[in-house]
């Protein structure tokens, strides 16, 4: 019995081996945490903090502010800017459907077709990292450019009149219009779908595909009933890391787009740095913090990978 | 039908390398434009090849001054984020302790928050301090958000060690400095380069967060913002394209150097 009770407990193969605590250096681990952890709760959770108390102040830049429990902040501020918030989610939404359709397929091909290039496309995904992000959204500004190839590409095929139906574009332009603030949104967000992508694709057994072959799967069938399921970690992982910096980017709505495509990103950038009414600027990114944090949650039940997070 | 049927067979090359051209078009272009030589402020437009801005890069007033406090903002913060991280990581994977899942929650918070709610929250705690917002107040705020990065990169990495090499190492009377130093460090040194490089990358090319705890301190990405406003000069594009190259060439550079250690060292 004794030799039972002290067998050590079975190691599932995913979870790290627990060693046991050693004795020497009880406190190590506090004093290797203690810099690391003291930065981010100094400048990272007090910040938030110091954010939530200056949501529900009022007062002026003159007068001063001081705490009031004024929540009716937050009432002005989503009562006011409800088109840009709905604007942020629909963009990022948009985004973030176009990278995981656009992405899966450069991820598959990376994990199981590309053989001796693997290395060679994954070092042209990554690289562009390298530009600066700004320099290669204004390339964008000459891609799409109202005489450029693209513009006059969409015109002849009856593209532009489609999307002008759909309110995506206006007239005969691109440029400062909803479609080009997406594309630019996409562009800029796609790495970090096709990496968590490629991970998950990556751990996917080869053989699986050959066994739904064997067992006269269709291509098709084998991916939808196994490729798929499988990469799931993936595909919420890349997900939240598109949609959630996209909700919040303004710098593609103001270089893309026009004053009807403003995000709220946008308005909380000049709220803060130009209007100085720091109160409603908090209150906004409280809401989107909460908004953001609330769907997530939502999706991440609703895809049943709660062990993610 | 063959033709179909091809298709059919390579429709995920196809569709995949159709997104890697996308990827790519952006710097196409701006390495196409840097050879431009434009009309008036902005280089939007091809106008005639020129090699005036490879010839001339800081032709610019103030261009490469913002370039070098980003260089510098960028070293400094990957050596600060690099140095914490890698702690935080070590402890996180090495030892048991109480309120692991707390710490564990604040490196994913920054990660999972929009920049410009940071970024927002970070200028009101320096309004608050009445601190002087400048290369100070920057650096400050780009160890804070590269550290999870740093962490997550290292994590991988020393999760995966065996730690029967440390063992072993001891068997072999190895203090535990020794052994940090001639074990732990060298097998855990791909992933505190990985976290390091990443950090490096965020750092110099991080614009929100960067806008709002500058002050009167302009990076280059913040020169780059301004010249979108004012006029793009083409040395932008000399920089832009420069910093491709270089990406592409040390990361080949690696390959070529580690493939020619794993033949002369067959495991």
């Amino acid at each position: 019995m004794a030799t039972l009770t002290e067998a050590p407990p079975p190691l599932s193969p995913t979870a790290p081996e627990k060693k046991p605590p050693r004795r020497r250096g009880r406190f190590t681990p506090y004093w290797l945490l203690l810099p690391g952890i003291l930065w981010l709760l100094v400048f990272f959770a007090l910040p938030m903090i110091y954010q939530a108390s200056t949501s529900v102040q009022t007062g002026s830049l003159e007068t001063g502010y001081k705490v009031t429990w004024h929540f009716a902040t937050y009432w002005d501020a989503l009562s006011q800017y409800w088109p840009q918030f709905l604007r942020s989610l629909l963009y990022a939404g948009a985004a973030t459907v176009l990278c995981l359709v656009l992405g899966y397929p450069l991820a598959y091909l990376i994990a199981f077709r590309a053989g001796r290039w693997r290395n060679l496309i994954m070092i042209l995904v990554i690289a562009p990292f390298f530009t600066s992000f700004l320099i290669r959204t204004l390339a964008w500004k000459t891609i799409l450019a109202d005489s450029g190839p693209v513009v006059s590409t969409l015109n002849t095929l009856h593209v532009l009149d489609v999307t002008n139906w759909l309110g995506w574009t206006a007239g005969d332009r691109v440029l400062a219009t909803p479609l080009a603030v997406v594309c630019g949104l996409t562009y800029n967000f796609l790495p970090f779908m096709i990496l968590p992508l490629y991970t998950s694709l990556e751990r996917i057994d080869g053989r699986l595909h050959e066994a739904a072959g064997d067992l006269y799967a269709k291509p098709v069938t084998t991916f939808r009933k196994v490729t798929f399921p499988l990469s799931m970690p993936g595909v919420v992982s890349g997900t939240l890391l598109t949609f959630i910096p996209a909700a919040g980017d303004y710098v593609n709505a103001d270089l893309l787009g026009s004053t009807d495509t403003r995000m709220v990103g946008n308005v909380i950038q000049t709220q803060f740095l130009r209007i100085l009414d720091y109160p409603t600027a908090a209150a906004l990114s409280f809401i989107l913090m909460a908004a953001i944090l609330f769907m997530v949650t939502l999706y991440i039940r609703r895809s049943g990978t709660e062990d993610l997070v | 039908m063959t033709f179909v049927n091809w298709l059919k067979r390579h429709l995920v090359v196809i569709a995949g390398l159709i997104t890697l051209g996308y990827l790519l078009l952006p710097n196409v272009v701006v390495t196409v434009f840097s050879f431009n030589k434009p009309k008036g402020r902005f280089n939007y437009q091809w106008q005639q090849f020129s090699l005036d801005a490879w010839k001339d890069p800081c032709g610019v007033a103030d261009m490469c001054g913002s370039l070098s406090i980003s260089l510098q903002i960028a070293f400094w913060a990957t050596i600060g984020a690099t140095a914490l991280g890698t702690m935080i990581a070590f402890a996180l994977v090495r030892y048991r302790f109480r309120a692991r899942g707390a710490v564990n929650s604040l490196i994913f918070l920054p990660m999972a928050m929009p920049e410009v709610v940071m970024a927002a929250s970070l200028l009101t705690l320096f309004l608050n301090m009445g601190a002087q917002l400048g290369f100070w107040t920057i650096l400050i705020a780009h160890i804070m958000f590269c550290l999870s990065f740093v962490v997550t990169a290292v994590k991988a990495r020393v999760m995966s060690m065996d730690p029967r090499l440390e063992q072993a190492a001891q068997d072999l009377y190895a203090g535990p400095l020794q052994t940090f130093v001639r074990v732990t460090l060298p097998i855990a040194a791909p992933g505190i380069a990985a976290g390091a490089l990443l950090a490096f990358a965020l750092s110099f090319d991080d614009f929100i967060i960067t806008n709002f705890n500058a002050g009167s301190t302009v990076t280059f990405p913040m020169f780059v913002w301004g010249s979108a406003q004012r006029g793009t000069p083409v040395q932008i594009n000399v920089i832009g394209t420069t910093m491709f190259l270089v990406a592409v060439l040390l990361v080949l550079v690696s390959m070529v150097v580690s493939n020619r250690r794993n033949k002369q060292k067959p495991l």
